[in-house]
């Protein structure tokens, strides 16, 4: 459904690639993790797959069930069933967390040429959907990600996921700053999204995310390129070799 | 308004809607302002001899007085001499009740989504409709009547309640106050008059609809509201006019008086034509609208939402006299393109014990300029006043500005004043997060800026709400991007 083709991007003005020629392809109901090195352009790809402005993709193609996704503007990537859990969600004072879902829902269906949902559909909806991920009603109806706590976000973002029933869902860094307990709760929020019909795009840095959220493909992104896929075993490899130990020396990060 | 809903669907394809001229016959006063042309709309109005004396004494003040050039505001030096002070559609007598309106005036303000009909979608909603000069229709003047309040046009006050009128007009913006509330009292034409009875509370929202259509006048309207010992009243005004390229006057003056324990709500959904986005034509905005609370106890809030005009000039105020009264302002300022906001309040805190709350919200986009002015002045009397005042402003772009002037004057060591100001901007993190949840980059903004709003918004009535937060959207399409 997702077919990533020897995509190369750089940022707006600048003339230095971050994306230097990445393919992948994603089929209905597999979840693929991609990891890396910190500044490998695992971010850049979650970006650049959104539409964010600032980047300019210079060659390769992306389409999402055969259509050209790098022509549309992000709302109407997110309406062809694009959903990217941030890695900082950020705060909309003023705007209550419910009002903004049931906007997002209703701009969605719109676009689709669907009908609005009704209040009482969506707060049924909601409610239900809430207690799963482990969003309170306080939080509910506070302001978008207001004084949100780091676990609250993330799990305020797969409750927009869930809400919003995306065809891929792309997570970035969600495990960032999360503790144990919060992990398995987002963790449990996504494996029930799963469904033949659904592909995941993980993007993470460690592999812990990922003995909650097993994935079928592991893809290594270094120096903006998939280095080596694999399957959970990889990531496995990597948390025990490092990344200088599975890629090279040249590889390893600066840090370790 | 109730039709709000409707009206706003219809009218969300952008641009200002409400640009529309009525084709009606006029009478028309000559151009220009002499002491001859204030006797003609006196005569006119068939009003007393003291009226006719209090305007020309205004007359011969305001020529003694330079137009106020402190405001951060920037325009063409405006010719007096070239202005029309009164416009009326032509009618032999003010109809006798609703149905024998002129239709073209009817059809105005169906196009304007408040149709002049006392049905059951307005059933909340008295109104009093102002169409350049004149007021044209008040509805549900007899169920308000059983209850002992007046709700009229300020020409059949005039006629009707005398007393009251002369009692109160220019009690709390006498006619030397500034040049243009001397100009108004020279010359005001219409507008409306309520007085609520001891102990009532009006049980439903009084409103005036401006509306300026002719070319080439001004509108100088005055409202008078009197809110007697133990009674509330919720008050709103809206105003719309046709798109021009030449710059309308509007210069209104709004009195309003509070006994004791009495409470006024008074709101405001500016919108009058902006200008074009080069900033050619739109109203110039200049009014004086101030309230006295003069009983213990009494309370008066005001609440706008300002959106049009090229230029406004504006300071709702509330002078703090009885004791334990209560001032509050509540305001949104929307400025857009080419577009000028002067605006704030004054707090007079004079009674003891006096509390006083402002929040005022601008959004600056395009090349606009935004300003708060403030003051807040505690006299030596006002033993234990307060006060909070909260500015915020939102920039959208980087050609605009915001500007916040607040004065505070305590003289009294118990007083307590607090004062915050914040500035922001729209950030990129936002739209984006917006836009990959579905949202168009417009309605992204205008979520935003509701959610900035919100306090103020959340203050005015309900049916209001939906047109301002519509209103808003309205007004900032195009600004980003």
């Amino acid at each position: 459904m997702l077919e990533i083709k020897d995509l190369h991007a750089t940022i707006e003005g600048e003339d230095k690639e971050i994306l230097k020629g990445v393919s992948l392809t994603i089929k209905p109901g597999e979840v693929h993790a991609i990891m890396g090195p910190n500044g490998s352009g695992k971010s850049t790809l979650a970006y650049v797959l959104a539409g964010r402005d600032g980047y300019e993709v210079t060659e390769g193609s992306v389409q999402l069930d055969g259509e050209d996704l790098l022509e549309l503007e992000p709302e109407e990537r997110a309406a062809a069933g694009l959903f990217l859990a941030m890695q900082y969600p950020v705060e909309i004072p003023g705007v209550s967390n419910m009002y903004f879902l049931r906007q997002a829902m209703n701009s969605i269906r719109k676009a689709r040429g669907e009908e609005e949902i009704s209040a009482a559909a969506f707060m049924k909806a909601v409610k239900e959907k809430a207690g799963v991920i482990g969003v309170g009603d306080a939080l509910l109806k506070r302001d978008v990600n207001r004084g949100f706590s780091g676990g609250e976000k993330k799990r305020n973002e797969i409750l927009q996921m869930a809400m919003l029933a995306p065809r891929i869902c792309i997570l970035d860094e969600t495990d960032s700053g999360l503790d144990i307990d919060a992990l398995r709760t987002v963790a449990d929020g996504v494996n029930a999204m799963r469904s033949p019909d659904r592909g995941f795009l993980i993007i993470t840095h460690y592999q812990r995310l990922l003995d909650y959220i097993v994935p079928d493909h592991v893809h290594v992104l270094a120096k903006g390129r998939i280095q080596t896929s694999g399957d959970r075993s990889l990531a496995l490899t990597l948390e025990e070799k490092g990344y200088g130990g599975v890629l090279g020396a040249e590889f390893a990060e600066a840090a370790a | 308004m109730a039709t709000a809903l409707e009206t706003v669907r219809e009218y969300t394809g952008g641009e200002y809607k409400y640009g529309f001229v009525t084709d009606i016959e006029v009478d028309i006063a000559p151009k220009g302002l002499s002491e001859d042309v204030i006797r003609l709309i006196s005569a006119k109005k068939q009003e007393p001899e003291w009226l006719t004396e209090m305007r020309l004494a205004a007359y011969k003040r305001w020529q003694t007085m330079t137009e106020p050039t402190w405001q951060k505001v920037d325009y063409e030096p405006i010719d007096y001499q070239a202005i029309s002070y009164y416009a009326a559609p032509k009618i032999k007598e003010r109809p006798k009740s609703l149905d024998e309106i002129d239709p073209e005036i009817r059809r105005t303000y169906e196009k304007l989504g408040i149709p002049i009909k006392e049905q059951e979608i307005l059933a909340g909603v008295a109104v009093d409709y102002v169409f350049d000069s004149v007021s044209v229709a008040t509805t549900f003047r007899k169920k308000l009547e059983e209850l002992g309040i007046i709700f009229c046009s300020m020409s059949e006050a005039v006629q009707d309640h005398p007393e009251l009128v002369r009692k109160y007009l220019g009690s709390v913006v006498p006619a030397g106050d500034n040049f243009f509330a001397a100009l108004n009292a020279a010359v005001f034409t219409d507008g409306s008059f309520v007085y609520i009875p001891k102990g009532v509370r009006c049980p439903m929202e009084l409103s005036t609809y401006f509306r300026i259509n002719e070319k080439g006048t001004g509108q100088f309207e005055r409202t008078l509201i009197i809110a007697d010992e133990g009674s509330y009243v919720s008050y709103l005004e809206g105003c719309t006019a046709p798109q021009r390229d030449e710059n309308q006057l509007h210069a209104a003056v709004v009195e309003l008086i509070a006994l004791d324990d009495a409470e006024i709500k008074y709101s405001t959904v500016q919108n009058w034509y902006p200008g074009d986005a080069e900033g050619k034509g739109g109203i110039y905005n200049f009014v004086t609208k101030r309230g006295a609370c003069r009983g213990r106890n009494s309370k008066i809030s005001w609440t706008q939402v300002e959106t049009g005009s090229a230029i406004t000039w504006k300071y709702p105020s509330c002078i703090l006299q009885g004791d334990n009264s209560v001032g509050e302002f509540y305001s949104v300022a929307v400025t857009n393109n080419r577009q000028q906001a002067d605006t704030g309040t004054k707090m007079i805190h004079i009674g003891k014990n006096t509390r006083s709350r402002i929040v005022a919200k601008g959004i600056s986009a395009g090349t606009s300029d935004s300003t708060y002015r403030g003051l807040v002045k505690v006299l030596k009397s006002a033993e234990g006043a307060r006060n909070y005042t909260q500015c915020d402003s939102m920039l959208i772009g980087d050609k605009c500005g915001a500007h916040t002037v607040p004065y505070i004057e305590v003289r009294n060591r118990s007083a307590k004043c607090e004062h915050e100001a914040t500035t922001s901007k729209i950030s990129d993190d936002q739209l984006f997060y917006c836009r990959q949840r579905g949202i168009s980059e417009e309605d992204a903004v205008a979520l935003i800026v509701n959610g900035f709003c919100r306090e103020v918004m959340d203050e005015l009535p309900m049916e209001f709400a939906v047109e301002a937060r519509k209103l808003l959207a309205i007004s900032l399409e195009h600004s980003v991007g």
